[in-house]
This record gives C-alpha cells, sequence and structure tokens, in this order.
C-alpha cells in the first residue's frame, strides 16, 4: 500500500496554484472544471461559426446570417436538429464499442485544457509534466477513432480509420520534436513556466521553424485540411464516422473542432506568449491569440487543396522530421552556448536557417524516389 | 481517504481489464481492455507521484504501442473469428502459472524498502539526472536506443520492393 503521507504532498502539489483564487477547497475544483467544460463548449462553438462565415467570404459567399445576430444562432440550431435527430445503428455494429467511440474521442479534449494557464497561475492543475500530459491525453482521441471504424462494420470507415493512425503517427514524431525544442528553450515542461519564460519575446521569433513545423503538424494531426485525407468525402464517403448519427455524430463533430481549440490553445500558449500581453487582461489575450492561429488555420483550408495520401506521408517523413531534428539540434547548441539568456541577435540567424532549410527541404522533396506511385 | 479509494478503484478496475484481455473471445474488445488496463496503471503511476513516469505510460503504451496493436488487428485476416487456440494451449497454461508463481512467490519474499521521505518535486529533472548525468544509465539508454534502430531497419529491410 501506499504511504498516505507522501502521496498527500504529491496531490497538495497538484492543486491550483493561483494566489488570488480564495482558499484551496474540494469545490473550486469542480467549479473550475465546469467552467472550463463550458468554456470549451462556448468556444467550439464560436470556432464553427467563424469557420462558416470565414469559409464563406474566402469563397465569395456569404455564409449563414438569417438566425439571430449575424446568423450566430445558426449552429445552436444546428445542435438542436442534431440532438433530436434518429440515431441509427448499422446491422453489422458492435454496438458497445459504437456508443463508446465518440466519448472516448471527445473526452481526452476536455481534459487537456486543465493544464493550460489563463494568467499566471490561472490554470486547475500546474504539472510540472504539464506538455508531455497534454501530447498523453491527445493521443487517447486517436483510439476513439479507431474504435469508430472498426465497431461500424462498413469498409469506408475502416479505411478512414486506418489512414487516420497513419497520419496521426507520423505527424506525432515532427510535433513531439518541435515542442521539444521549446521545452529546451524553456528549461520546463509546464505550460505556465514556458509562458513566462516568454517574457522576452515570444517563442515565435526565436523558433520560426519549430512554430511552423508545430502548425502543419498540427494541423495534419487534427484532420483538417489540407490533410483531412481521413474523411476524403470524393474517396471514403465520411471516413470513420461514415455510419454514424445524430448525437453521436456531433459528439464527433464536437471533437474535431475542439481538437481545433486544443491545437490553437497550444500554438499560442507556446509560441505566441500565451496570456503575456500589454494593456488587455492576461486572458483576453489567450483568447485573442487563440482566434488569430485559428484564422490562420481557416485561410489554409480555404487557400490550398487537399493532398493525395502518398504525399501526406512522404511530407511528414521526408520533410519535416528531418527539418524537425535539426531544429532541435540548433536549439539545443543555442542553449548550451548561452546558458542564461539568448541574446538577442540569434533571432536572425535563427530565421535565415528556417529560410535556408526550408527552400532545400522543398529542393530535395520527392516522392517515391522520384517515380510517383499512385 | 480519498487515496485509498482511488487506490482501490484502480487497482480493481486495472484487475478486472486485464483479466478482461485475456478472456474475451473477440480480439479488437481484449485489444481496448488493455488499453483500459494501461490506463489505469497510468493512475496508480500518478498516486504513488510518479507524474513523469504516468505521462510517459499513457504516450507510449496507450498512443503508440496500443495502436500499434490495433492496427495489427486490423490488417490480420480471420480475426472475425475471434481468438482461436491451438495445440500450444496446454504448454502456454504450464509456463503461465509457473511464471504467476514465481512473481507471487517472489513478491512475498521481497523485503521492499519504504522511504519515509517526501517524494521528489519534480521528478522530471531528477529522472533526467539519473538517465543522463554521471554514473546515470546512459549506456543502458544507448544500448535501447540501438536496439530500436536495428529493430527499425530490420522492418525497413523485410518490406522493401526488390
Amino acid at each position: 500500500m501506499v504511504g498516505p503521507n507522501i502521496t498527500v504532498d504529491a496531490l497538495r502539489h497538484l492543486a491550483p496554484v493561483a494566489p488570488d483564487w480564495p482558499g484551496n477547497e474540494w469545490w473550486h475544483w469542480l467549479v473550475f472544471t465546469v467552467i472550463l467544460i463550458v468554456f470549451i463548449l462556448v468556444m467550439v462553438i464560436i470556432f464553427i461559426y467563424l469557420e462558416r462565415r470565414i469559409i464563406a467570404w474566402f469563397a465569395a459567399r456569404i455564409g449563414p446570417n438569417r438566425t439571430g445576430p449575424f446568423g450566430f444562432f445558426q449552429n445552436i440550431a444546428a445542435a438542436l436538429k442534431l440532438l433530436l435527430k434518429e440515431g441509427v445503428n448499422p446491422t453489422n455494429a458492435d454496438i458497445l464499442i459504437f456508443w463508446l467511440a465518440p466519448i472516448v474521442n471527445f473526452a481526452p479534449v476536455i481534459a487537456v485544457f486543465a493544464v493550460v494557464p489563463f494568467q499566471n497561475g490561472a490554470l486547475l492543475a500546474d504539472l510540472n509534466v504539464g506538455i508531455l500530459f497534454v501530447i498523453a491525453i491527445g493521443s487517447i482521441s486517436t483510439i476513439g477513432v479507431f474504435m469508430a471504424g472498426w465497431s461500424s462494420g462498413n469498409k469506408y470507415s475502416m479505411l478512414g480509420a486506418m489512414r487516420m493512425i497513419a497520419a496521426v503517427v507520423s505527424y506525432e514524431i515532427p510535433v513531439v520534436l518541435a515542442l521539444a525544442g521549446v521545452v529546451v528553450l524553456a528549461g520546463s515542461l509546464s505550460l505556465n513556466d514556458i509562458v513566462i519564460a516568454q517574457e522576452r519575446v515570444p517563442f515565435i521569433v526565436l523558433q520560426p521553424l519549430g512554430f511552423l513545423l508545430l502548425f502543419v503538424g498540427g494541423c495534419a494531426e487534427i484532420n483538417r485540411s489540407p490533410f483531412d485525407l481521413m474523411e476524403a468525402d470524393s474517396e471514403l464517403v465520411a471516413g470513420f464516422h461514415t455510419e454514424y448519427s445524430g448525437i453521436k455524430w456531433a459528439m464527433f463533430f464536437l471533437g474535431e473542432f475542439g481538437e481545433m481549440v486544443v491545437m490553437s490553445t497550444l500554438i499560442a500558449t507556446l509560441f505566441l506568449g500565451g496570456w503575456q500581453g500589454p494593456g488587455l487582461p492576461p486572458w483576453l489575450w489567450l483568447l485573442i491569440k487563440i482566434f488569430i492561429v485559428d484564422f490562420i488555420m481557416i485561410w489554409t483550408r480555404a487557400t490550398l487543396p487537399r493532398v493525395r495520401i502518398d504525399q501526406l506521408m512522404a511530407l511528414a517523413w521526408k520533410f519535416m522530421f528531418p527539418l524537425a531534428l535539426v531544429n532541435l539540434i540548433i536549439t539545443a547548441i543555442q542553449v548550451l552556448a548561452w546558458p542564461d539568456a539568448l541574446p538577442l541577435y540569434v533571432i536572425p540567424i535563427n530565421w535565415a536557417i528556417t529560410v535556408v532549410l526550408v527552400l532545400l527541404g522543398s529542393k530535395l522533396f520527392k516522392l517515391g524516389w522520384g517515380r510517383v506511385e499512385v | 481517504m480519498a487515496l485509498d479509494f482511488a487506490f482501490w478503484l484502480l487497482a480493481i478496475v486495472s484487475v478486472a481489464a486485464a483479466l478482461a484481455v485475456v478472456l474475451l473471445r473477440d480480439v479488437f474488445r481484449a485489444a481496448l481492455a488493455l488499453v483500459l488496463c494501461f490506463i489505469m496503471v497510468a493512475g496508480l503511476y500518478v498516486t504513488l507521484s510518479a507524474d513523469f513516469l504516468a505521462a510517459v505510460q499513457i504516450l507510449v503504451y496507450v498512443g503508440a504501442i496500443s495502436i500499434l496493436l490495433i492496427l495489427g488487428i486490423m490488417l490480420t485476416r480471420d480475426v472475425q473469428r475471434g481468438s482461436l487456440s491451438n495445440k500450444l494451449r496446454f504448454p502456454a497454461l504450464l509456463v503461465a502459472l509457473l511464471f504467476i508463481g514465481t512473481t507471487i512467490f517472489a513478491v512475498f519474499n521481497t523485503p521492499w524498502g519504504v522511504s519515509a521521505g517526501a517524494p521528489v518535486e519534480p521528478t522530471t529533472a531528477t529522472l533526467a539526472g539519473r538517465l543522463f548525468g554521471e554514473n546515470g544509465y546512459i549506456l543502458t539508454v544507448e544500448i535501447a536506443a540501438v536496439l530500436l534502430l536495428a529493430a527499425i531497419i530490420g522492418a525497413i529491410v523485410l518490406v522493401r520492393e526488390k
């Protein structure tokens, strides 16, 4: 058995550390957990709204503008419609796994926000393994996709799930290497410490290559266009959630946009300085940065055509993986050379390295030893 | 009190999940039960204030190994017929009984040292020091890396186009 004294200390360490939170009562956990869940749901609704409106503007359309002010209630109407729709269970489905899959897919998204700081120390749990926790919990979502693809009893679902796994497993590597660069710079795995370490300059200035790798890899991992091969409608009907309908489908939709919120938040926290910023309150800065990243994601979706599956895999293994390794090594050398604080003149050096590496990488980038096999 | 409750919950669910892995006929469900077992073990690590180990447990076992396992199941023929048995059934039972007997014997006959000191906080830096610092386990880490590299090269050689 575990010694109680030892572990109570460990739990105390996990407790919220915000200086202005009154007391340290157990119900704070409950209250702030509920607040976080509501925050994620509201953010998802806003993200869906923005996605539809901005994509519409990019496509020279108007988008939903009838329900409520500027069409904002359109998504609430859509959500109500989905809740009332009939849920169809396929005959070949493995019902238990079929029902569990959307929950396994969505639940980790909520858990990730426990370690995101909204201002100095304002986070549910200041884990000293923060980033590792985010990556670890995020990887559970994939199992939900897998369960959906397998239990549907449909070959298109299965193929969609297989593609998803191939993409996630491949892009996990450059993403984690890019995150390792940030960890080396900040000298801590805790998200709060990483934000504090960006007091002088945000890490996007110091590490443009890391930012690019995380952004592209993140888009691929959360299944965003132009990497949305797992649900390429022209090839796979709707990928792993072909057989889903009603509220279970809505859960997948929620999970997809929830992952988008998570990825935007991560990029904003790790590379754009999180809650740091002059004038405005910290949480507002974080929100502004999240929406900037979200806008860039929508922008890339509206601009770029979908890639092929071999291009997707080649991009991860032949382009991003070597670049991520070089990025990590260069960062480590710089941190070793200037252990106290990086001098500001490494910024132009790093930008030059980024440009050279990206140009070189695209020059040498080939599919299948120059033979394109489809 | 809360910790005892957490321990028993995690322990019971992990043992039940482990039994499900062995007993379920459906291989895919067995793999999912294995995932549940891994997550519960990570929870046990958290109650032992080994937070780094818990995160790595989920990252490696749930995020990577289980996924490869499930991918393997998806690519296997005859998987619909469930978990088939062959004539190695009884030797396997013998080996398993032998193994569990040895383990139980070892567990009950080892003088387990319990430290009265507070756990190290944070664990990450200490672990890194033990692994990569002086008098650490750097040789073991390097050997494991070489082993993995050899495995990767072996896999590439196996599937390479002739």
